[in-house]
């Protein structure tokens, strides 16, 4: 049995790893926190520099032809680090769709953009403050062109492509719309998570491309996506783990190191066992991913929602490990405490992926 | 990334599998699977079992091929373990005495102890139990107070023990003892191992909250032992049960009972005010979190066969298991109990019923959150092993055993 990633995988992780603490990208993401950026250029140039953006296009699409394997130790890392990027939107939502389900034509005209950096995509889907569903989605795509607003666009003042979900009377498929269409009026929404640009996007007859997808395939490319965010929020986790560790360790109370302290490491003890399990199924996810197996939606779903519990779990319980500090600006648990609910609100709520594992394996009839 | 075994590990995987399908039964189904109909019928059959094992090699994969073992490297137990649950084959009574009196006795016996001792453990002639735990010494195993005395060559043993799986059957007994009171807790305890047929052991059933009794407590009453049966110096005693409990936590793995495949069939059959439970949102999301743990745990697994076929030592992963599947199966049984509303008070006792099945896992549950490490005494290893926090104060450091303070309890 092989169910690990290879030593040149393991070996890229690390690069990465080494980069985001060089150029480190969590002081960065407090920068754009408090700054007026919607995220660090200079950060995102250096990370197209190093070929991530590029990572699982074909070579024929100007990529670099590597896996999906190779996109999960990266953004295992991105997500350790915080860094604030639009890769998540651009590389795992708008790179996949195109790839997914654009024709050649559309491969060959977006893609080399999406692989050097000079594209930057965004998933325009929610509509109101309910989850989509393909009876509720109001954007509205007849001949060409497209109409509707879009809210809670990760990415959506910085992408130059939008993928946007919409409805052409017969049901509800993926769309390209360019930002410089006209009609398209981008509005920046303040969040909870300011390191991370959000808008809301108003289409007005804009011109729209259509890939070749149904609501089916608006799934699977969450499916996809859940993946890559779900080690995204594995590394996050990890990071607060051990940050909970390292102060525990150095604070010292009533003569103690309070890391002595069985409520402090049965705490600890708690977000290890959420992280290895975590860990554990986001492993099962990169091999459905990577190998497109058929058990992808149920796989998805489990890493989906096992790594949003393990990021709550110590995103929250780094906080109170830090005690009153952890509550300050100027400690960094807040950043991670911020980058938790951000990844768990950006492809759907917890309960509705339970709600999806359950109906995978209902369908599937697995068990 | 695959789950394929390597062409080493096929070749192993398939002379097992030709070996019990040439010696046992296939099972029809998941469910299906071997059960005596009384203790003493296991026994024999187990016995009977281990003794095909051994002819056929297949006995204590782990252990030397002197002492009736095979020699095998780790993955190729994981393999065993593998193809033997797809067989009907008897289980039990041999693992503590295979498990961890035989890696004790093959660190501390002498060589001719070993010639004796090793080979009827290995062919299941005779049977092995674990005497350490006591009234008051559970978590803390290293407080115990049973006495050892030397005389001349000999030894005296006073005091009880608890908790002693099949003691009432064993042949011979790992013992852990205080042969100096006087010394600090750690450092006055001596290790043997006994007949359990000597005189002055009293073996009395402990009746559980399931009404079964699968443990016992053992009385010493002026036990004789020949210093002769003493592993590890005199003082040495705890250094020598490191040994075995480091086993035990390796040996006590997942906790058997309804699983999520069981909750999720009956979800999808039972009635739930008029509908089927399945379209529940409360079950759906108890479903989902089940899975997701269940999950967790088998690929964990995974990934520690992984590092066993690369030849490494597995990570600290498995230290999880124990506390995620005890958790999981009590609310699994109390799920399944629940499911029945007010009727899932009701006692069944029916062999293979559904509703015995969910009644055995809340009372099973409840001890396995405590059998072989508590998930207190659990996460005080991950914390400490694991992660390298420190250990908690202890107020008994350093101090002579005999003037510990001791509660009422």
């Amino acid at each position: 049995m092989n169910f690990e990633f290879s030593a040149d995988q393991m070996q890229l992780k690390d690069i990465a790893r080494k980069f985001l603490e060089k150029e480190e990208a969590v002081k960065r993401a407090r920068n754009v926190l408090e700054g007026e950026a919607s995220y660090d250029e200079d950060l995102w140039a250096q990370i197209i520099e190093m070929g991530f953006t590029a990572t699982a296009i074909p070579e024929e699409y100007g990529g670099l032809g590597l896996g999906y394997l190779e996109l999960c130790v990266i953004a295992e890392e991105l997500g350790r680090s915080l860094a604030p990027t639009p890769f998540s939107s651009s590389v795992y939502l708008a790179t996949e769709a195109i790839l997914n389900y654009g024709d050649d034509s559309l491969k060959q005209a977006y893609l080399p953009g999406f692989a050097s950096g000079e594209k930057i995509g965004a998933f325009a889907h929610s509509e109101s403050n309910t989850s989509p569903t393909e009876a509720n989605i109001n954007c509205a795509y007849s001949d060409g062109s497209l109409t509707g607003t879009k809210i809670a666009v990760v990415d959506g003042d910085i992408a130059n492509t939008f993928i946007v979900t919409a409805n052409n009377g017969s049901g509800v498929g993926l769309y390209l719309v360019d930002s410089s269409s006209e009609g398209v009026e981008i509005t920046e929404q303040s969040t909870l998570d300011p390191s991370r640009s959000h808008a809301s996007i108003v289409f007005n007859n804009s011109k729209a491309i259509e890939l070749n997808s149904d609501w089916s395939n608006v799934q699977n490319l969450l499916d996809r996506a859940a993946v890559l965010f779900s080690f995204e929020q594995l590394g996050g986790a990890e990071a607060c783990m051990d940050m909970a560790k390292e102060y525990a360790m150095g604070r010292y109370a009533f003569g103690r190191s309070i890391a002595s302290f069985q409520a402090i490491k049965h705490k600890l003890a708690d977000m290890y066992i959420a992280v290895e399990l975590a860990r554990s199924n986001c492993y099962y996810g990169a091999w459905a991913l990577s190998t497109d197996a058929p058990e992808l939606p149920t796989a998805a779903a489990t890493c989906r929602v096992s790594a949003s519990q393990a990021y709550h779990e110590c995103s929250k319980e780094n906080i109170q490990t830090h005690g009153g500090m952890g509550f300050t600006w100027e400690f960094d648990c807040h950043l991670y405490y911020r980058r938790c609910r951000q990844l768990a609100a950006n492809i759907g709520s917890q309960a509705i992926w339970k709600d999806k594992l359950i109906g995978s394996l209902e369908r599937a009839n697995q068990i | 990334m695959d789950f394929n075994d390597t062409p080493e590990e096929a070749k192993f995987r398939k002379e097992a599998f030709e070996w019990l399908k040439a010696n046992a039964e296939l099972k029809e189904g998941p469910k299906d699977s071997w059960r005596a109909s009384s203790e003493e019928e296991g026994l024999k059959e187990v016995k009977i079992w281990q003794k095909k094992l051994h002819e056929g090699g297949w006995a204590c994969l782990h252990w030397p091929k002197t002492y009736g073992g095979r020699e095998s490297t780790p993955i190729e137990r994981v393999i065993w373990g593998q193809e033997v649950s797809k067989f009907k084959v008897p289980g039990g009574y041999l693992e503590i005495g295979q498990g961890m009196a035989g890696p004790v006795m093959m660190m501390y016996a002498t060589e001719e102890q070993k010639e004796r001792y090793l080979p009827p453990m290995a062919t299941g002639e005779e049977i092995w139990c674990q005497l350490f735990s006591e009234p008051a010494a559970g978590s803390d195993v290293a407080g115990i107070k049973t006495k050892a005395e030397l005389e001349g060559d000999t030894w005296t043993i006073n005091g009880q023990k608890v908790w002693t799986s099949g003691a009432h059957f064993s042949d011979y007994g790992i013992l852990v003892t205080r042969s100096d009171p006087s010394a600090p807790k750690h450092k006055g305890l001596t290790f043997f191992f006994v007949d359990m047929k000597s005189p002055g052991i009293e073996v009395k059933p402990i009746k559980q909250i399931s009404g079964g009794a699968n443990f016992n407590e053992v009385y010493f009453t002026d036990v004789k032992i020949p210093d002769s049966q003493r592993l590890g110096a005199v003082g040495d005693g705890w250094k020598v049960s490191l040994t075995t409990l480091m086993n035990e936590r390796l040996a006590v793995g997942d906790a058997s009972g309804p699983d999520f495949q069981e909750a999720f069939s009956l979800a999808r059959g039972q009635d739930l005010n008029g509908k089927l439970a399945i379209e529940n949102d409360a079950v759906r999301e108890k479903l989902a979190d089940w899975y997701c743990q269940q999950s967790g745990l088998k690929y964990a697994k995974y990934r520690n066969i992984s590092a066993l076929s690369r030849g490494e030592t597995p990570g600290p992963q498995s230290s999880i298991t124990k506390i995620v599947s005890g958790n999981k199966l009590q609310e699994i049984a109390n799920f399944g109990l629940d499911m029945l509303d007010s009727a899932g008070i009701l006692r069944s006792d029916e062999e293979g019923a559904e509703q015995s099945m969910y009644q055995y896992g809340f009372y099973g549950a409840a001890g396995i959150r405590i059998a072989g490490g508590t998930d207190e005494i659990l996460k005080n290893i991950i914390s400490e092993q694991v992660l390298g926090m420190p250990q908690d104060m202890r107020a008994d450091k350093g101090l002579p055993f005999n003037e510990i303070p001791t509660g009422n309890k």
